[in-house]
């Protein structure tokens, strides 16, 4: 075992007030010396393994394909358990996505495994909208860790990492080649999320179709510019197998729960009258192909993936559409931390002309309002006295004709008066008259 | 095989339609597994993936001149990582204030690539005055802080950040066998709350036995009237293992070591140690002194431990007071520092 050793020295000189790193100059040139024992450091990536371990990990997945082409059954094989769930209906208006946790544990891993179904793709007949509640759904994720890495007191290390990690995208096995809907939906995940395809119920394709249909997938989606996922062949370990399994894209899969006897063995199967289809057999599907690529040897590297690639693309976007930028014109050391004062103290002043706006707005029609109402006063008061004028000469009219009237009351009595006095002159003199008369008589008789 | 196990609770988020879920079911659910998946499987891909990338390793000794800070460095990693300032030809004045002088290494052990970054601190506590020569010292550990807080902020980050913070700060305290002095308190008072300060007896091989136990005792009663507290910390103990895994390091802190990268003869077997007219001192018998602990701890069992509170502790509370500070560009102290385009390292 040899040990080499490159020395490489940078001083940072502290004069007790600012700290200022005399160029980090690498010197390039390396002198070998040797470690002459042991050190252990060598445990390091076990120690590291550990703390994961005891952290757990996290994956998620998440399932688009037709209602009923096999999603769960894929997933309960997949996982060699049972999960759960009724099997969706086919009028959704519209297309949900179902988020379900489980946690697994195999010898001293434990897995937070989270599965997302697409619930009601392609059942709609107007399907323009399929994608969006699915991308909505992806970015829901991202945004969530990133107003979780953004806050001031976080907690990123028991973070429940909610990020899709992997995207089985399930084909109809038609045999011919991918339907519009399946070009558009991939199209628009490609740069969010790893995209594995799969063509599903694959038990219902001839052997010799199936070549032929999986090589016009791969050229359909080379052609439409749709970025699947590539298995990772930098590392020596993993390149071979990664290499000769991309081949084979899409994974042609079979799922089933169901065990059936084959020669002495229990094995999960379909059972048709004219023969088995065993699903874990290489010969009848890629099922195997696709549990070693997805679980078996490269889980870590899709986590690693989602977060270093669709995540800081998504962050990137994220943050120069809220208009932060890496170079502030005089480039200050903190520019988020500029760029959101600035955009507060905008905000703020914003806010503060509205203010003033509204504040102005509202004297002025005050100062209107008021304007109208002594105006309608006067016309009031004007009323007013008008009435009263009126009612005035009204009252002098009154009072006039009462007096005529008590005149003519006064006259009529007067009349009245005289004319009772005449007659009852009348009668006296009528009646002294008839007692002159009744005395002449009286007299004459006499 | 067990039955099945049906999941208790089915937890459905309820959606209108068309509606997106932002949160997902409130809990788990437990599923058994009929057969092996290879979930497992994860755990050596993520061992391929670190020991692809490498490890860093930032470590700060801090010490009077004198002390064997430098060949204990050096004993620690089997290899000439620091020059001595006690070499012959060469001289070296004690400087006038503290100076922190980094050199990195990269070391490499059965495929594990370790960037290993050691500063030394020649300088403390020399002078006659020592006020505030901690200050240069807590300024290089937050400006480490700083740098990586800046490149974690940016809008195209690397995928990668370079990791310069101090993981790990070692205190070498001097032998006098009677209680830590005031400037060791306040040193270690300031400094473990914003580093992880792991602190041990140099040249160790002045105590005997006794004085030894009696002085860790002393050492330890300081620490706690003082509320100071040294890796590992209590309170971040994640369950009753680790508890009882550190309570058994705690009550050995701090180590008594001597230092020696000069090989001799024992015994037929060629070991580590200082020779002396009275015997051979060997460092890697746990008889003689405690460096197979500090290097056990440091290195081969809470190196990870160490960079995990570092940046899951340490470094979050710096960046939450930065965060908070009003962020006032003439008070800021870090002007003078490279743009971002200089800073970083290569392996």
């Amino acid at each position: 075992m040899c040990y080499y050793v490159a020395i490489q020295k940078w001083l940072l000189e502290g004069k007790g007030t600012s700290l200022t790193s005399k160029g980090l100059q690498m010197n390039d040139d390396l002198r070998n010396l040797s470690l002459s024992g042991h050190v252990g450091f060598d445990s390091l990536p076990d120690q590291l393994v550990n703390k994961s371990t005891s952290q757990g990990f996290c994956f998620n997945i998440l399932c688009v394909g037709e209602t009923g082409i096999g999603k769960s059954t894929l997933m309960d094989t997949l996982f060699n358990t049972k999960f759960e769930s009724e099997p969706a209906t086919h009028n959704e208006p519209g297309v949900r996505l179902k988020a379900r946790s489980y946690e697994l544990q195999e010898s001293n891993v434990r897995l937070k495994l989270t599965i997302v179904d697409t619930v009601g793709f392609g059942d709609q007949i107007n399907k323009d909208d399929s994608y969006k509640p699915i991308v909505e759904y992806i970015d829901a994720q991202f945004e969530a860790y990133l107003q979780e890495e953004l806050k001031i007191k976080r907690s990123l290390f028991n973070y429940h990492d909610t990020r899709i990690h992997a995207c089985l995208y399930f084909i109809a096995p038609t045999g011919h080649s991918l339907k519009s809907l399946d070009l558009v939906t991939m199209k628009k995940l490609d740069s969010k999320v790893n995209i594995i395809p799969i063509i599903a119920k694959a038990d219902t394709i001839a052997k010799n179709e199936l070549h032929k249909f999986k090589s016009k997938i791969m050229s359909e989606l080379v052609s439409n510019g749709v970025q699947i996922y590539q298995f990772p062949t930098d590392e020596e370990t993993v390149a071979e197998i990664n290499a000769t399994m991309s081949v084979h894209l899409p994974f042609a899969v079979v799922g089933s729960t169901e065990e059936v006897k084959i020669g002495n063995k229990m094995a999960k199967a379909r059972q048709y009258p004219w023969g088995v289809v065993q699903v874990e057999n290489e010969n009848h599907c890629d099922f195997v192909k696709l549990r070693e690529m997805l679980i078996r040897v490269n889980m870590e590297d899709l986590r690693e993936q989602t977060h270093t690639r669709h995540y800081e693309l998504y962050r990137r976007c994220k943050l120069e559409e809220m208009g932060f930028k890496d170079t502030d014109p005089d480039s200050k050391p903190f520019s988020l931390q500029e760029t959101y004062e600035a955009k507060r103290n905008e905000f703020l002043g914003e806010l503060q002309k509205k203010e003033d706006e509204m504040r102005q707005m509202f004297v002025m029609r005050v100062k209107e309002k008021e304007a109208e109402l002594k105006e309608a006063e006067k016309d009031l008061h004007e009323k007013f006295d008008h009435l009263k004028r009126t009612h005035q000469e009204e009252k002098k009219k009154v009072e006039d004709k009462k007096k005529e009237l008590e005149e003519e009351l006064n006259n009529f009595q007067k009349k009245k008066a005289a004319a009772q006095l005449l007659q009852s002159q009348a009668q006296q003199a009528g009646s002294q008259q008839t007692k002159k008369d009744k005395d002449k008589k009286n007299a004459s008789f006499t | 095989m067990e039955p099945p196990a049906v999941p208790e609770e089915e937890e459905e988020e309820e959606e209108e339609e068309g509606a997106v879920p932002l949160s997902m079911a409130p809990g788990p659910v437990g599923c058994q597994l009929f057969g092996y998946v290879g979930i497992e499987a994860v755990l050596d891909q993520m061992k391929i993936k670190t020991m692809k990338t490498g490890f860093e390793f930032n470590i700060m000794v801090v010490g009077q001149s004198g002390l064997g800070k430098s060949t204990m460095v050096n004993t620690l990693f089997k290899s000439k990582v620091s020059r001595k300032s006690s070499q012959p030809g060469q001289e070296e004045r004690i400087p006038k204030t503290v100076q922190l002088q980094s050199i990195t290494h990269i070391i490499q052990e059965k495929g594990v690539k370790m960037k290993l970054t050691v500063t030394d601190t020649p300088g403390f506590g020399d002078q006659i005055n020592n006020e505030n020569c901690w200050d240069p010292i807590i300024k290089y550990i937050n400006e480490q802080y700083e740098r990586y807080l800046r490149e974690e902020i940016l809008i195209t980050r690397k995928r990668k950040i370079p990791d310069t913070r101090v993981h790990g700060c070692v205190y070498f305290v001097p032998p006098t066998g009677h209680w830590l002095r005031p400037l060791d308190l306040e040193f270690m008072r300031r400094l473990s709350k914003i580093v992880n300060v792991v602190p041990v007896i140099a040249k160790a091989d002045t105590l005997t036995l006794e004085e030894r136990a009696e002085f860790k005792q002393r050492i330890q009663e300081d620490l706690k009237t003082h509320a100071i507290s040294v890796y590992p910390q209590e309170d971040f103990d994640q369950d009753p293992e680790d508890r009882a895994l550190n309570d058994r390091i705690r009550e050995k802190i701090p180590f008594a070591v001597v230092g020696a990268d000069q090989e001799h003869q024992v015994n037929g077997k060629r070991v580590l140690g200082r020779k002396t007219k009275w015997g051979i001192i060997e460092v890697e018998n746990p008889a003689h002194c405690e460096f197979p602990l500090l290097r056990d701890l440091l290195i081969r069992s809470h190196l990870q431990d160490l960079k995990d509170i570092t940046h899951n502790v340490h470094y979050e509370s710096y960046r939450v007071r930065r965060l908070n500070e009003s962020n006032r560009p003439g008070l800021s102290p870090l002007n003078g520092l490279p743009a971002k385009g200089e800073a970083g390292s290569h392996l």
